[in-house]
């Protein structure tokens, strides 16, 4: 039955010796594998050991809510709303690509976007949450709940988000919030914050960033390698971040944008005894909640290269000749160094020649004699040209130092333009050249090399109105934190004095009050019943003396070549309580373009009627 | 019809150290499932019990026939069980994007697993009918390497390379014991090292990240990476003694992937520590070292030879599971024989051990 196939003694020997050889390789294994767990689990054992103690702890973060920002009367500018975010946890899904498709029918869906994206949550963390949308609407929220029963798989979270209660309302001011780029959080500056983020990048969301931030809470989770919870260790509750009040008025500011509306241009209103801003508007603005929507590519290289540039602060940042607003500063410098005596009359017939030049008065026929008081309430050109050949440029521009022109004002928003005081030092450095008399002409009526921002001219009248003084300007009341501590309080900071004799700064308050209030002043417009304005119009050319020999009206020329519009006013003289200055590009003559902006300004600040 | 002779001859002690594996396996797989008692853990606990006592009826009937009448029954095995690799290759059931598995009726198996013994009866045939022994030379062995080659290819198209390559080994094995003369042995060391990149490419795409993730598991933690540094946390922190039965926070927390199949071992050497893991290791090498004792022992090459090949896949399955779940091989997929879940792979282990004792138990008719 057994057919047994024998070995030969040869091949047995033979055979036995290779088992032995066998048996060799197998205990050689076994000792590699037996060394290799000795490695694992005593050379390296606490370490792995620890390892397994953290792998079952998770943070989890909680973003703390970011402070809220209020006018100066605690109306809420800024808050957080709920935004309703849409996760998928893969796992939970039975049929995705059922599931896609009812979520694209039922609310505004990217198909390819979210298979993208499920895709690249891979099955690494199936229990994890992988976000297909955020900030649903109210429509997609309800039709989404009321269908979860057959959608499995679907959750919705909520997340603070931030919110400009009044799209649009002055944006410029509190600035908007974005992302944190990577090199800012190289740099160190923002400890409190992570990859992911949004910080403020602008305005009061970045001046007060850190403040407005909060602390971050935390949630020590202890789950599975899925990502599923298994229980709460402990918890950290986020700290809100600090609250802040504005200087700015809700009520003012409207109104500025309001007026400012289909225009180019700046409106600045401070209480010029304190350096409190008021009001800060620049046209064209933009809207804040659209930059945490998350920009797309288009929409943001619109903004930035727009040529209305909505995200320029005008009124801080933009720079344009004073035009006549200048005067005021050369009525001071003539007064104090003693060019010019308050009586003396200079002759205007309309024009006025140096060397080969002919300058021009804006009044064609002239003024006739001028002494300094209807120099400014009339603005002749002509007596200006008088006095600034006298004084020559280094004399107006030390002047023009003092009242604070030529440097930052120090807002508290950053991102402010210095503007430029010209010297003949300046001149010569800048551009190589001597500086040529004819300049200084131009220079003394506000065009030439000189330029300012609203908000310099703003300060400037305060400081002939409040005694010489030159307040730093500041946009926030208090800062407060969620606990009720005060960070900040408001202060009024001194940014130097202007050191005028005030006799001096009388004759000029008398002449500007003039200006609105005098039968032949320029800014007329700016006038109100029971309150005496007090003001300066200008007219800054945007090409130098365009309109030589030409008899154009300003609706005839191209609107790009149209002159800005400026005026400055304080009110009420005897007591001021809000300086304005107010920018129209192109809008034309000050008297007409920018006086009735300030008007209603002030108006409705110091609540008369018209 | 039953020899005295067997009962005397019954090998207890290969009995016992299947025994303890057995013992060791369930007492494990109950620790692996615990965290997912609900999900089906302990459906899986009682049915690898099931499949145990199954696995031990189909151990003792492999004992009760003279294993000579598989020299005859060799080749048609072998051809049956390529057939169910074709078939299984258009009418397999397929799971996680592999078609592995044949469905009759309830039970579902792999008939890649049947293939390993296949291999081993057709090759121990081929062995023991070369009458006078010498070295072979490689062109002796066209027909072991056809034999091989064909349920490798078809098992690859699975596609289950740790399969695949699992049975090249064990075929290898074989044929280095029988003695290959040196130079052949040089040429074949030569001609895999070319064959390399060719199976390289030849790789699916997942295939070739595990390989790379086993070479730069940094690479990806959190991908292919994922499981074995969640293995080696595992391992690493039982330390000397273990966390204790039941208290492995790795399982319990669910870290570990297939923490009842592929990684059962992690799981026993987080909760035993060192000494679990070694004493576990220690009963392989054992019963390995026994085996190799029954094949000097047969004397008859047929029962030699398979007890090499039987040997050959223990060892195999040992030293490739847990070199993968320490890290020191990519992971493929193979299970630690006798020790993790799964039916095929059980049940083929212990009709092999069945044959094995089989052999043992008749060593003396030769004399």
């Amino acid at each position: 039955m057994l057919k047994p196939s024998h070995f030969d003694p040869v091949s047995s020997e033979i055979f036995s010796k290779q088992l032995k050889i066998a048996m060799l390789v197998v205990l050689m294994a076994f000792g590699i594998l037996i060394l290799r767990l000795w490695t694992l689990q005593i050379v390296n054992g606490p370490a792995y050991r620890a390892k397994s103690e953290h792998n079952r702890i998770r943070l989890h973060d909680i973003p703390p809510f970011r402070g809220m920002i209020m006018d100066r009367n605690s109306e809420v500018l800024v808050d957080n709303r709920p935004s309703y975010d849409l996760y998928v946890i893969p796992e939970e899904v039975q049929n995705r690509s059922e599931l896609l498709d009812r979520l694209s029918r039922l609310g505004d869906l990217d198909r390819e976007a979210a298979e993208r994206i499920l895709d690249k949550a891979g099955s690494g963390y199936p229990f994890k949450p992988v976000c297909l949308k955020t900030d649903m609407s109210r429509d997609e929220l309800a039709s989404i709940e009321s269908h979860r029963f057959d959608l499995p798989g679907l959750m919705i979270r909520v997340r603070p988000q931030r919110h400009y209660f009044y799209e649009g309302l002055a944006s410029h001011v509190l600035g908007y919030v974005g992302e944190i780029s990577e090199a800012q959080l190289m740099s160190g500056q923002f400890p409190k914050n992570r990859a992911g983020d949004l910080i403020g990048k602008r305005g009061v969301e970045w001046k007060w960033q850190a403040q407005l931030n909060g602390i971050r809470g935390g949630e020590q989770v202890e789950v599975d390698a899925a990502g599923r919870k298994i229980a709460m260790v402990s918890r950290k509750d986020p700290i809100s971040g600090a609250n802040i009040c504005l200087t700015i008025d809700k009520r003012l500011q409207e109104l500025a944008e309001k007026s400012l509306q289909g225009k180019h241009g700046a409106v600045v209103a401070i209480n010029p005894l304190n350096g409190e801003v008021l009001a800060l508007a620049s046209s064209p603005s933009f809207n804040p909640n659209v930059f945490i929507r998350g920009l797309d590519k288009k929409t943001w290289q619109d903004m930035v290269l727009s040529k209305e540039f909505p995200l320029q602060n005008r009124a801080i940042s933009g720079q344009y000749p004073p035009g006549s607003v200048f005067k005021i500063v050369m009525a001071l410098a003539a007064l104090e160094e003693g060019v010019i005596s308050p009586e003396e009359e200079i002759f205007c017939n309309g024009t006025y020649s140096l060397g080969k030049g002919t300058y021009r008065c804006w009044k064609k026929w002239g003024h006739g004699k001028v002494n300094l008081h209807r120099a400014l309430v009339e603005s002749c050109d002509v007596y200006f040209y008088v006095v600034g050949k006298r004084l020559g440029v280094d004399r107006i521009a030390q002047y023009a130092k003092r009242l604070g022109l030529g440097k930052e004002t120090g807002l508290d928003l950053g991102e402010e333009s210095s503007g430029l005081v010209p010297t003949t030092e300046w001149k010569l450095k800048k551009w190589g050249v001597p500086w040529q008399p004819g300049e200084t002409i131009s220079t003394s009526i506000g065009q030439s090399f000189v330029l300012t921002t609203p908000l310099q001219m703003a300060n400037l009248i305060s400081s002939v109105f409040n005694g010489g003084h030159i307040y730093r300007p500041q946009t926030t009341k208090w800062v407060k934190k969620s606990d009720g501590e005060t960070l900040f309080e408001f202060e009024a900071i001194s940014a130097g004095e202007a050191g005028i004799k005030p006799e001096h700064l009388e004759l000029v308050k008398k002449a500007l009050v003039g200006v609105v209030n005098q039968p032949h002043g320029t800014g007329s417009k700016a006038r109100l019943k029971d309150i005496i304005v007090a003001g300066k119009t200008g007219t800054a050319q945007v090409i130098a003396l365009k309109k030589e020999g030409g008899s154009k009206r300003e609706e005839a020329v191209p609107f790009k070549f149209r002159d800005h519009a400026w005026f400055v006013a304080i009110a009420p003289a005897s007591n001021p309580e809000i300086a304005v200055a107010v920018l129209v590009e192109h809008g034309g003559h000050g008297g007409s373009a920018a006086a009735p902006i300030a008007k209603e300004i002030i108006q409705a600040y110091l609540q008369v009627p018209s | 019809m039953l020899d005295r002779r067997l009962i005397q001859n019954f090998d207890w002690v290969l009995l016992l150290l299947l025994l303890l594996e057995a013992g060791i396996s369930i007492l494990n797989l109950y620790s692996a499932t615990y965290p997912i008692r609900d999900m089906g853990g302990a459906e899986i606990f009682l049915k690898q019990i099931y499949w145990f006592l199954i696995g031990f009826a189909v151990f003792l009937l492999a004992t009760t026939f003279n294993y000579y009448v598989l020299e005859r029954l060799a080749y048609p095995a072998y051809f049956f069980t390529v057939g169910l690799l074709i078939l299984v290759l258009f009418a397999g059931r397929v799971m996680s994007g592999s078609q592995r598995w044949l469905s009759l009726g309830p039970i579902s198996f792999q008939p890649s697993e049947l293939a390993k013994i296949a291999v081993v009866l057709v090759l121990a045939k081929f062995f023991s009918e070369r009458g006078e022994f010498k070295e072979y030379r490689l062109r002796d062995l066209w027909q072991p390497f056809i034999l091989t080659a064909i349920p490798c290819f078809l098992i690859l198209k699975e596609p289950d390379l740790g399969t695949s390559l699992f049975l090249a080994l064990i075929s290898f094995s074989m044929i280095l014991i029988a003695k290959v003369n040196w130079k052949s042995l040089v040429i074949l060391a030569g001609a895999s090292g070319l064959a390399a990149p060719l199976i390289w490419f030849g790789l699916k795409e997942y295939q070739q990240k595990r390989v790379l993730s086993f070479l730069r598991p940094d690479m990806d933690p959190l991908g292919a990476g994922y499981h074995i540094n969640q293995s080696k946390i595992a391992i690493g922190s039982g330390q000397i003694w273990g966390k204790g039965y039941l208290q492995g926070t790795q399982t319990r927390l669910h870290f570990l992937p297939e923490q009842h199949t592929d990684f059962a071992f992690s799981v026993l050497a987080e909760e035993w520590g060192l000494i679990g893991s070694a004493v576990l290791l220690m009963i392989y090498l054992f019963m390995i070292l026994w085996g190799l004792n029954i094949a000097k022992n047969s004397k008859d090459r047929f029962g030699s030879m398979i007890a090499v090949g039987i040997v050959s896949i223990v060892f195999w399955q040992v030293a490739i599971n847990v070199g993968m779940v320490t890290g020191l091989l990519p992971v493929v997929g193979i299970p630690l024989l006798l020790f993790s879940y799964g039916g095929s792979s059980l049940i083929t282990t212990m009709a092999a051990m069945g044959i094995l004792m089989n052999i043992s138990m008749r060593r003396f008719m030769f004399q």
